[in-house]
């Protein structure tokens, strides 16, 4: 999992390497201060010798000087190179998402990629921090504090001996027994959260069918689950600093009672003594440092593995990587047997056998109930899903000849949900082709019918839109995206349900100026509404993933039931 | 000690930590007792660590050192002095495991009830708060706010507590020692809090710019992911890219410089601390050699303080931030609680009723009887008025602003068993009256009479419980398709839910989820289409039964031909009820009683179908298709 990871550290790594040696020269730094403030004590003042005091102080001054160096330094380091890493894990996860195909998309949900890019990175950050710093600092201090005991008395190591795979033990058992229970309780916590989050949405359900306390009882539970899961884990978290101590003492008392026999049988310096048991204090210290180390990185993990799976994630759309990309010479679309499924299942087609063929030029309008798969269709033409089996012919060629940008270029399509960022309608409308000039911007705009209410607003196409356009109405947004698309000068423009929200003489204009200014273009057009499509030059029916019926408007009317029902479901009561 | 991410947050200050204090500690009250008890289990764990580090030295002097090199050296003392001190740990460890076992009582407890006690008020504001308020405001007093103070209950108060009480007693101690010395470990600290306040300072700043950055990054995020299939759409992923590159680059800038400011306190703090020991060390010893009234045993106690001096300062400095924001925290804890609670001083109330045989009106425990209205006079004497549905607006004027009027002068009726429409475009204020009906807000000009009883009169619970709504967006509960639809009626048998399911058309897809009616569904019923979800806020309506309907554009996810399919239940549904319907479809609105056609808060035209067809007004040219309702 690492080593996938690692990669994005990039130009950082520098940092990465320096962190650690940094780190280690500072703690070499500091085991060997003590040192030094027990020769102050044990010989300075003890012999009262000032210039051995000042001398070694101003040894330990000095040393204190680069420890500190040494300290701020690896500090800095280590910030630049988890920040770095960070930022080059948010790049390369962003990279990924970008290349994703739809069907990618739809697989991990906006949500999920969401917290991916933004809680799950800054785990995996804290994690790294932890990792080049305190998973240095406290095996390398526990191994020269280790060294410097034995280096004291060889003999009273034999406590350690002891005493670390005691506590070690010990901490082992808390932390194997404590993580399943901090897990559950977070499961438990994050349900809490979801009931918040579902009260705050439909706080208008809850207080038009006066359920305030039937709510409040369910939370009352909910809370009261999350407050014995939590008093379960950490119950147990709370041994480890009282067993810490237990050890600890435990060996300092060891400790005075065997290294006081040494003492008076000479065999110890009574300083000696008091400079072993901080090393002892130091090696526990660094104990408990690896072991929460360890839980911090135990935890990230989870959001570790989430990344990679963003990283692992194979892009099941592959561009055309061979140099040939053939021109799109026309507008025509062939499907060929299509059978296509959203889990590549053959037993659960979304669309089955589909076969039709729209020539160049031609209007098509498609009908068909909520889930007949209308949407499905269009999607497949600029590639966005690919066929499971069939093929799908666009100007010719078999769509995954092309590169997909060539196609996607001469394929413009206006989604259901028509997406505007934030920016000004000019910005927005430019995405559509970024070298657009005014006039080209101005007549995509009357063509959609956008360019009268556009003028109508103070600041015309400078208009900032909020996120998501909230600022315009459904009609408005809807007509701005149909421009965005027409800017592209595509060979085939898909509308997919793309005019529900537009009057219907708005509706009628903008089909009436297709005709005319783009009439070359092909035009697929998925409506709701018959009027939309019933001036088409076909309109296909759909029903449950397969064409129930192509022809001209009459002809349906004469011959198609769904058609004639959907149909009649709209005229009724017209005057 | 936490990990370094814990300190990351913006240190966020409390407008009056005072009163902030005296309220989280009358909150925690019950606790009283608890919290008396873990001071002194504190006190007597940090006398036992003191011991451990200060008195080894006597026991060395006094036990071992006189014994060197004595053949049969007499250790009874050592021993007995060694189980003393055995006794004196143990007695500190069992202190030090205590507390922080109770304090996880406390904790656990306080924030349970501070949970529950923020969602029971929450639940009990007015809609308008909601209005005012973002989720993610909201939810970050359940998220952030909370944990913040977790953090400070569980740890940072025991923490400060026991380090205050270190630092008290090494400095009388030092005091006691050297007065002088002390005056220069004194100067030695302004030092260091000097430079703690610095850093502080600076990092805050970074951190907050950090925040900043981090913010407009995500939302970038957020906007593209959420735009992705836009993205890939017009090929744009290059673009995108760019625009992410700079975002992403200027937080690192800004989230280096935060994290390193962080970073460094420590080493600065330790390596001070030694700085400081040197300087203590040097003066000292000149001034024992030069006779300034000090011995070589003091000098050398003296230093062994000083040594444990600034590790409890620094921990205090890195607590203080938790604290600060955790203080933060539990004033916008604190805001939200002391939020005014929906008003409702109705008297009142819906209750079932049956006729006796004198033909009055008299309530009863049975549930075939009819709902009437319990009116209590002010003499004592109750009348019981029949639930008949008539709805009358007189006069009704509103904003939900001040100076911002979304209704004018609104006088409308709807009697028993009409079909009343609202038609016109978006902000017309169709959503508003249907509001105004339940009290979700207030009036306060004109009146609202529900069969002839002004509203502001009736229990908001009760009012609201003879009205059924079903909203524009329908909005499901994580739990069975079941009690979804029980929602609307608590003490509904299951077939009573299958029966309103079947009325509603849900019935049949229903059957063909996994699990049928046992189907748990989850996030917001993500798995069900939109035109689903209707269907089920449809059913749940019609298990509540109630005199009165609301339905707010409640088929416009269901497209035409299962609309003309639901159609009969609707049609069952409706019977019977007085009912208000928004509708952006006019198939929807055709065959009411009365459509009224909204426009700037003011009904422009009222009559049925035929009626406003014949004048050929507003109505006409909607239903023409002339103008467009956005």
């Amino acid at each position: 999992m690492v080593k996938k990871l690692l990669p994005s550290l990039g130009e950082f790594k520098k940092f990465a390497i320096l962190t650690p040696l940094l780190v280690i020269a500072e703690v070499i730094l500091e085991i060997y201060i003590p040192f030094l403030m027990s020769k102050i004590i044990d010989v300075g003042i003890k012999n009262s010798d000032t210039n051995y005091i000042l001398k070694i102080g101003a040894l330990m001054i000095l040393m204190a000087l680069f420890s500190l160096l040494f300290g701020v330094l690896a500090g800095k380091f280590a910030a630049t190179a988890s920040v770095g890493f960070a930022k080059g894990l948010r790049k390369t996860l962003f990279e990924k998402i970008q290349m994703f195909s739809f069907a990618n998309v739809d697989k991990f949900s906006t949500a999920s990629l969401i917290t991916r890019l933004t809680t799950d990175i800054n785990h995996t950050q804290v994690a790294f921090q932890i990792s080049i710093r305190m998973l240095v600092r406290a095996p390398i201090m526990l191994i020269s504090a280790t060294l410097m005991a034995y280096t004291i008395n060889p003999r009273l190591c034999i406590i350690f001996l002891v005493a670390i795979p005691l506590l070690s033990a010990a901490f082992y058992l808390i932390g194997t027994k404590a993580f399943p229970l901090f897990k559950e309780m977070l499961k438990k916590y994050d349900g809490l959260n979801a009931m918040v989050q579902e009260n705050l949405i439909g706080i208008r359900v809850v207080k038009a069918f006066v359920r305030e306390d039937h709510e409040n009882e369910k939370f009352r539970k909910a809370a009261e689950d999350v407050r014995l899961a939590q008093l379960k884990a950490e119950k147990l978290l709370v041994l480890n600093m009282p067993i810490m101590q237990f050890v600890m003492y435990g060996c300092m008392i060891a400790i005075s009672w065997f290294g006081g026999n040494m003492i008076i049988r000479g065999a110890m310096e009574t300083g000696e003594l008091m400079s072993f048991i901080s090393y002892v204090t130091q090696i526990l210290v660094s104990l408990m440092m690896i072991t929460m180390a360890f839980v911090i990185i135990i935890i990230s993990r989870a959001s570790m593995t989430r990344i990679v799976e963003v990283i692992d994630e194979e892009i099941d759309i592959k561009d055309n990587s061979s140099s040939e990309d053939p021109v799109i010479g026309d507008g025509s679309v062939v499907f060929e047997n299509v059978n296509f499924s959203y889990s590549k299942n053959e037993d659960n087609l979304t669309l089955c056998d589909i076969s039709f063929e729209i020539e160049s030029g031609e209007t098509i309008g498609i009908i068909g109930g909520t889930g007949s798969a209308k949407t499905t269709l269009v999607q497949l033409i600029p590639r966005l899903y690919d066929v499971l089996s069939g093929r799908i012919l666009v100007g010719g060629h078999d769509v995954k000849e092309y590169r997909l940008d060539t196609l996607r270029n001469a394929v413009a399509m206006v989604l259901q949900k028509n997406v505007l960022f934030s920016g000004t309608i000019k910005e927005n409308l430019k995405w559509g082709n970024e070298n657009a000039t005014d006039e080209e911007i101005t007549e995509a705009c009357k063509i959609a019918q956008a360019y009268d209410f556009i003028q109508s607003f103070p600041d015309g196409f400078d208009t900032q839109l909020g996120q998501g356009g909230v600022n315009l109405s459904g009609g408005q947004k809807q007509r701005l995206t149909i421009a965005r698309a027409l800017l592209k000068k595509p060979k085939i423009l898909i509308l997919d349900d793309s005019t529900s929200a537009v009057d219907t003489a708005t509706d009628s204009k903008i089909r009436e100026a297709f005709s005319q200014k783009i009439s070359n273009t092909t035009t697929i057009i998925i409506a709701q509404r018959i009027s939309s499509v019933c001036d088409a030059d076909r309109i296909i029916v759909m029903d449950d993933g397969k064409i129930d019926a192509i022809g001209t408007h009459d002809e349906l009317l004469a011959t198609n039931s769904i058609y004639r029902e959907v149909y009649e479901s709209q005229q009724k009561g017209v005057a | 000690m936490a990990g370094p991410g814990s300190k990351h947050k913006p240190v966020a200050r409390p407008r009056n930590a005072g009163k902030i204090i005296k309220r989280l500690l009358k909150y925690m009250s019950i606790y009283r007792f608890q919290l008396i008890i873990v001071g002194i289990l504190i006190i007597i764990s940090s006398f036992a660590s003191v011991a451990g580090n200060y008195f080894l030295k006597p026991v060395i002097n006094n036990y071992i050192v006189p014994f060197i090199g004595k053949e049969n050296p007499d250790l009874s003392g050592l021993v007995s002095i060694l189980i003393l001190m055995g006794a004196i740990y143990l007695t500190g460890v069992l202190a030090s495991y205590l507390y922080a076992r109770i304090m996880v009582n406390i904790s656990t407890g306080t924030l349970k009830k501070m949970r529950t006690d923020l969602f029971t008020h929450m639940e009990s504001l007015p809609i308008k708060y909601f209005d005012t308020h973002t989720h993610g405001e909201l939810m970050s007093r359940y998220t952030n706010d909370i944990d913040t103070l977790r953090e400070m209950i569980s740890q940072s108060l025991p923490n400060m507590f026991s380090s205050g009480l270190t630092i008290i007693g090494v400095f009388i101690m030092m005091l006691v020692l050297s007065p002088v010395l002390t005056v220069l470990v004194i100067l030695m600290l302004v030092l260091m809090l000097n430079i703690i306040k610095f850093l502080g300072k600076k990092s805050g700043a970074y951190f907050q710019k950090q925040q900043r950055e981090l913010g407009r990054l995500n939302g970038y995020i957020e906007e593209m992911i959420e735009g992705q299939k836009v993205v890939k759409v017009f090929s744009h992923e290059e673009k995108v890219l760019d625009q992410f590159g700079r975002l992403n680059d200027e937080l690192a800038v800004a989230s280096t410089n935060a994290h390193t400011f962080a970073n460094i306190l420590m080493p600065i703090m330790g390596n001070l601390s030694y700085l400081q020991y040197a300087i203590t060390a040097a003066i000292g010893a000149i001034m024992a050699v030069n006779g300034a009234g000090i011995d070589l045993g003091t000098i050398a106690s003296f230093l062994q303080f000083t040594r444990s001096f600034s590790h409890p300062i620094t921990q205090m400095s890195q607590q203080l931030n938790s604290i600060l924001s955790a203080l933060a925290g539990a004033e916008r804890i604190f805001e939200v609680l002391d939020e005014a609670p929906e008003k409702d001083d109705g008297c009142v109330e819906l209750v079932r009723a049956q006729y006796n045989i004198n033909g009055e009106l008299i309530e009863t425990e049975s549930k075939d009887g009819i709902w009437a209205w319990k009116y209590p006079h002010d003499n004592g004497s109750i009348t019981y008025i029949p639930v008949k549905g008539d709805v009358r607006f007189e006069d009704v004027t509103f904003g939900y602003e001040e100076n911002k009027t979304v209704l004018k002068s609104i006088s409308l009726y709807a009697k028993p068993g009409q079909k009343i429409a609202f038609v016109g475009s978006t902000g017309a204020g169709k959503t508003t009256i249907t509001n105004l009906i339940n009290r979700f807000y207030d009036v306060p000009d004109g009146k609202i009479r529900f069969d002839g009883i002004n509203i502001n009169k009736i229990k908001k619970a009760h009012l609201r419980r003879s009205l059924s709504m079903v909203l524009q967006d329908t909005h499901l509960f994580t739990d069975t398709v079941m009690e979804n639809i029980r929602y609307g009626r608590l003490d509904a048998t299951d077939e009573e839910v299958i029966k309103a399911a079947k009325l509603a058309n849900a019935h049949s897809f229903i059957k063909h989820l996994p699990e049928g009616y046992n189907t748990v569904l989850t996030a917001d019923g993500a798995n069900l289409s939109q035109g689903q979800r209707q269907l089920l806020a449809i059913a749940r309506a019609a298990v509540a039964d109630p005199p009165v309907l609301i339905l707010d554009e409640a088929t416009s996810s269901i497209d035409t031909r299962t609309e003309a399919l639901i159609e009969k239940g609707m049609d069952t549904l409706m019977e019977g009820r007085t009912v208000f319907v928004i509708a952006h479809r006019l198939s929807t609105v055709r065959n009411s009683n009365a459509i009224m056609v909204l426009e700037n808060g003011e009904i422009i035209e009222r009559g049925d179908h035929d009626d406003l067809i014949a004048a050929k007004g507003k109505y006409y040219q909607l239903y023409t298709g002339m103008f467009e309702l956005t």
